[in-house]
């Protein structure tokens, strides 16, 4: 096996327990669907039940907490002291659309790569020469992951200094809980979006099983896209 | 594997040509994993029977004081965790990676290195969580652990860290082996092998691997909850913050009921495989037993509240579950029928598989009746938490399971080892194992009518029960005996027992048309398969005539080199046949070992060594990341 086949293997276990060992592409499956690729979706499936638990946790604890604060109310402790409702929609809105934009650019990555072997026509402009440019797209994915995660970090940080830690309430544990899973699959996903992008610049990713390697890694950064538009839904736009 | 060309043997050579320790360290190979799946379930089968014994041993007669009540409460706790996740579920797993593969004409499950890394993280975390019972600080809060009795609250000791961070590990390895059985079927089968030609193991295998994949994440939830909350004083089973005492409950028993299932349906599958073969007869009804297999798993994740009458859910709640309790018997009693169906006016061989597959459908429907006296929620109100319950799961579990994979055991050992396991002796395990289970388990029925509770480590003398007990107890030791009598069956037979041949039972699925045991790339030429029985077409035809079968050139395959059905018996190399194999590899087990350490840092923590903590946790997790990075970069065969 070539050195080129054995870095395109690594990039479909970039991700933990999906591991995927890959027989070579040209192998006969039942289907013709990639094993890594249906490996992949059976990950989904099953990380559908975990958010499906996590946000159910926090839908039952849902005004359950004994004290404050609390995501959509004011609340006053027994010394007096006034603590503001504590979800920031406003900003939460503005990640939530860099999140979205990263599945945007996720696409267009996907479709740089498989544009890679089609001829450019002399006359193309910039917006045809930017749609090939898988790093470019694989870099801004990466990017607005990373905006997003920065948000996250504010948001987390900002939470404690109001008062509110993972110890302090139901709604703490939950949120927290929630909320901190998603941002480590989007921090996972981040990662393996940089290591498609090392890749991409040590080698260049073309061909059909480069192709699925970023076809794989897209699936699961659209999942975790889906799950946070649910997580913003359910836990900052209904009271 | 591919690159050493040792010479060939023939007949009963072990499977591979390679035998070293290294060899096992490094093996790709699904047959070897799921050999060493089945010694180490095996292994744990006995500790866990140990347990059972001791504690069957305490509850002989009124008021012993063999073990105290601390060490009590462990080995109940470790009885239930072992048999579950340690011994029947691995059990399972052995077969699943001996067969699907063979059954499906492939040459190896998708993904080889995940599988081995299932089976390390399984072996691992079996041993992370049995040994502590060593130095009695095992997990002692019931293998449902229910939290808030398990926070630290209420168990401040180490017990449940073991526990709760135990079934974490092996959660990974079940998950990842899902997800890797679950591709192996969609996309490895042989051309012609459409699902519905699928053998019946696999089609069952294939419904537990759903299960599996969807019961699993809300126990990892419930678990990681309850890790929060004993590690960093999160709130989420704490009463006082409000916390709502059903939640791991609920979250348990979503991942609890699919869990029998996931138990029961692979001895569903095996004795599907031993029936017809020694009725001479096709399996009765065969779309239907996949249909209710499909079906039991996708009711079975609307059942768990009713292990949870007792707690007061209100009565619309427990309407709707005693319904859909009582609805899963349906699916569950057309299996019985068509097992019997498939027997009836069949050419019947009392082989030692035979009668253990037919001891599972005698045992399993007492249990399954008594299953259902319990889908009523006012019975269940006086049954929950009496040893009618310990009864009723026994029956399903033992009388159930273990049936199945004893007959799974005898059966297959032959295609395993190439050779047959000792039958007087495999009577004589039969009969002791049925007389011994019926004494242990039937007097408990009673026991638990009169009203004794489960865990209690000592009774009064005076209130009837002392007599079902002693009786349990000694059926326990019955047990003993015949557990004995099967490890030294299973240990010489590999030696000893008459040689079989490819098919030593007139078999009609395809892992009985290859040499025993079957050479590491199990097919030299892929199958092309055009029946459900595609054995029996080339040797009886007679006996699948009323079957439906497609023309072996219905369908064009490019680089399959499908040949049509046929028997192999010659034994080469792969690299004789230039068949390209997985490389050996012990990355697997390093990226095990790394998670695992990771995972075991964090017992530290509650203990204020922090830097300890931190030192193991990253020291595991840079062993991980090293072990996936080198994995994932090497080419795979």
């Amino acid at each position: 096996m070539t050195a080129q086949t054995a870095a395109a293997h690594a990039q479909g276990h970039a991700h933990g327990h999906d591991a995927h060992d890959a027989h070579e592409h040209h192998h006969y499956t039942t289907t013709g669907l990639d094993n890594r690729k249906v490996a992949v979706w059976t990950f989904i499936g099953s990380e559908c039940m975990l958010f499906a638990s996590l946000i159910s946790t926090y839908l039952i604890y849902k005004g359950k907490s004994v004290i404050g604060p609390f995501p959509h109310t004011e609340w006053t402790d027994p010394a007096g002291k006034v603590y503001k409702a504590i979800l920031d929609i406003p900003v939460t809105s503005a990640s939530t659309f860099v999140l979205l934009m990263s599945s945007f650019a996720m696409v267009l990555a996907l479709q740089a790569v498989q544009l890679k072997g089609k001829p450019l026509a002399p006359t193309a402009g910039w917006w045809e020469r930017l749609q090939r440019s898988s790093q470019f797209w694989l870099l801004a994915t990466a990017l607005l992951g990373t905006v997003f995660l920065g948000f996250q970090s504010y948001e987390f940080t900002s939470f404690v200094h109001e008062g509110l830690t993972i110890k302090t309430n139901l709604f703490g544990s939950t949120f927290f809980t929630l909320t901190g899973f998603h941002g480590a699959h989007v921090t996972v996903g981040v990662l393996w979006l940089m290591s498609l992008l090392w890749i991409d610049r040590s080698r260049g990713l073309a061909g059909k099983n480069d192709e699925l390697l970023v076809d794989i890694c897209a699936l699961y950064w659209h999942f975790v896209d889906v799950v946070w538009i649910a997580i913003f839904t359910l836990i900052y736009l209904i009271k | 594997m591919a690159t050493i060309a040792a010479p060939t043997h023939a007949g009963t050579a072990a499977a591979s040509e390679n035998t070293g320790i290294w060899s096992w360290i490094s093996t790709v190979d699904h047959k070897r994993i799921g050999t060493m799946y089945l010694w180490t379930a095996l292994f744990f089968f006995l500790v866990g029977g140990l347990e059972a014994t001791l504690i069957r041993t305490q509850l002989m007669r009124p008021n012993m004081g063999f073990v105290s009540a601390e060490t009590y409460n462990q080995l109940f706790t470790m009885h239930g965790t072992t048999m579950v996740f340690l011994a029947v579920m691995p059990l399972s797993a052995a077969f699943f990676n001996y067969l699907i593969p063979l059954q499906i004409g492939a040459r190896d499950v998708a993904f080889p290195r995940l599988n081995a890394f299932s089976y390390w993280v399984y072996l691992l975390g079996g041993i992370f969580i049995t040994v502590p019972i060593l130095f009695q600080i095992a997990p002692d809060g019931g293998w449902f652990g229910y939290a808030p009795l398990t926070t630290t609250q209420f168990s401040a000791g180490p017990n449940i860290d073991f526990w709760v961070i135990g079934l974490q590990i092996l959660g990974v390895s079940s998950l990842a082996a899902a997800f890797n059985f679950i591709t192996t079927i969609i996309n490895m089968r042989a051309p012609g092998m459409t699902l519905m030609r699928l053998p019946m193991f696999t089609w069952m295998s294939f419904v537990v691997q759903f299960l599996l994949v969807l019961a699993f994440p809300p126990i990892t939830v419930a678990l990681v909850f309850l890790l929060f909350d004993r590690f960093f004083g999160t709130t989420f089973y704490a009463i006082a913050a409000g916390a709502d005492p059903l939640l791991w409950q609920h979250l348990f028993w979503v991942f609890g009921h699919p869990e029998v299932y996931i138990l029961i349906l692979p001895a569903f599958g095996l004795v599907s495989e031993v029936l017809p073969t020694f009725s001479k007869k096709p399996l009765f009804g065969y779309n239907v037993m996949v249909y209710s297999g499909i079906m039991i798993g996708f009711l079975g994740f609307g059942v768990w509240a009713h292990h949870m009458f007792a707690v007061g859910m209100g009565a619309i709640a427990d309407s709707i579950f005693s319904t859909m309790t009582m609805l899963i018997a349906i699916p569950t009693g057309v299996k019985i029928f068509n097992w019997i169906a498939t027997m009836w006016a069949g050419e019947i061989r009392f082989t030692v598989p035979m009668k253990f597959a037919i001891a599972l459908i005698a045992m399993f429907t007492i249990g399954g009746i008594s299953g259902v006296m319990h889908s009523s929620a006012p019975a269940d109100l006086q049954q929950t938490d009496t040893y009618f319950v310990v009864a009723h799961f026994h029956y399903v579990l033992f009388g159930g399971s273990i049936m199945g994979i004893f007959a799974g055991i005898y059966h297959y050992y032959p295609k395993m080892t190439g050779r047959f396991m000792h039958e007087g002796l495999g009577n004589v395990h039969f009969w002791l194992n049925l007389i011994g289970m019926n004494l242990t388990f039937f007097p408990m029925h009673f026991s638990g009518l009169l009203g004794m509770p489960r865990r209690v480590y000592q009774y009064d003398a005076g209130q009837g029960w002392d007599t079902f007990n002693l009786m349990s107890t000694y059926g326990t030791y019955l047990l003993v005996v015949a557990t004995a009598v099967f490890a030294w069956n299973f240990i010489r037979s590999r030696s000893t027992g008459a040689v079989a041949g490819n098919d030593p039972w007139g078999a009609a699925t395809l892992e009985w048309s290859i040499p025993s045991p079957p050479p590491e790339y199990n097919f030299a030429q892929i199958p092309e398969v055009t029946s459900r029985y595609p054995l029996w077409d080339l040797k009886d035809p007679a006996k699948t005539a009323g079957i439906e079968h497609s023309h072996a050139d219905a369908m064009t395959i490019t680089d399959a080199h499908a040949v049509p059905v046929h028997e192999e018996t010659e034994r080469h190399t792969a690299r004789e046949l230039g068949i390209p194999m997985p490389f050996p590899t012990a990355k697997p087990l390093f990226t095990a070992v790394g998670m695992v350490v990771m995972f075991s840092g964090l017992t530290f923590l509650r203990y204020d060594m922090f830097a300890v903590a931190m030192t193991v946790t990253i020291g595991g997790a840079a062993m991980l990341i090293g072990g996936l990075y080198a994995w994932l970069t090497a080419p795979l065969e």
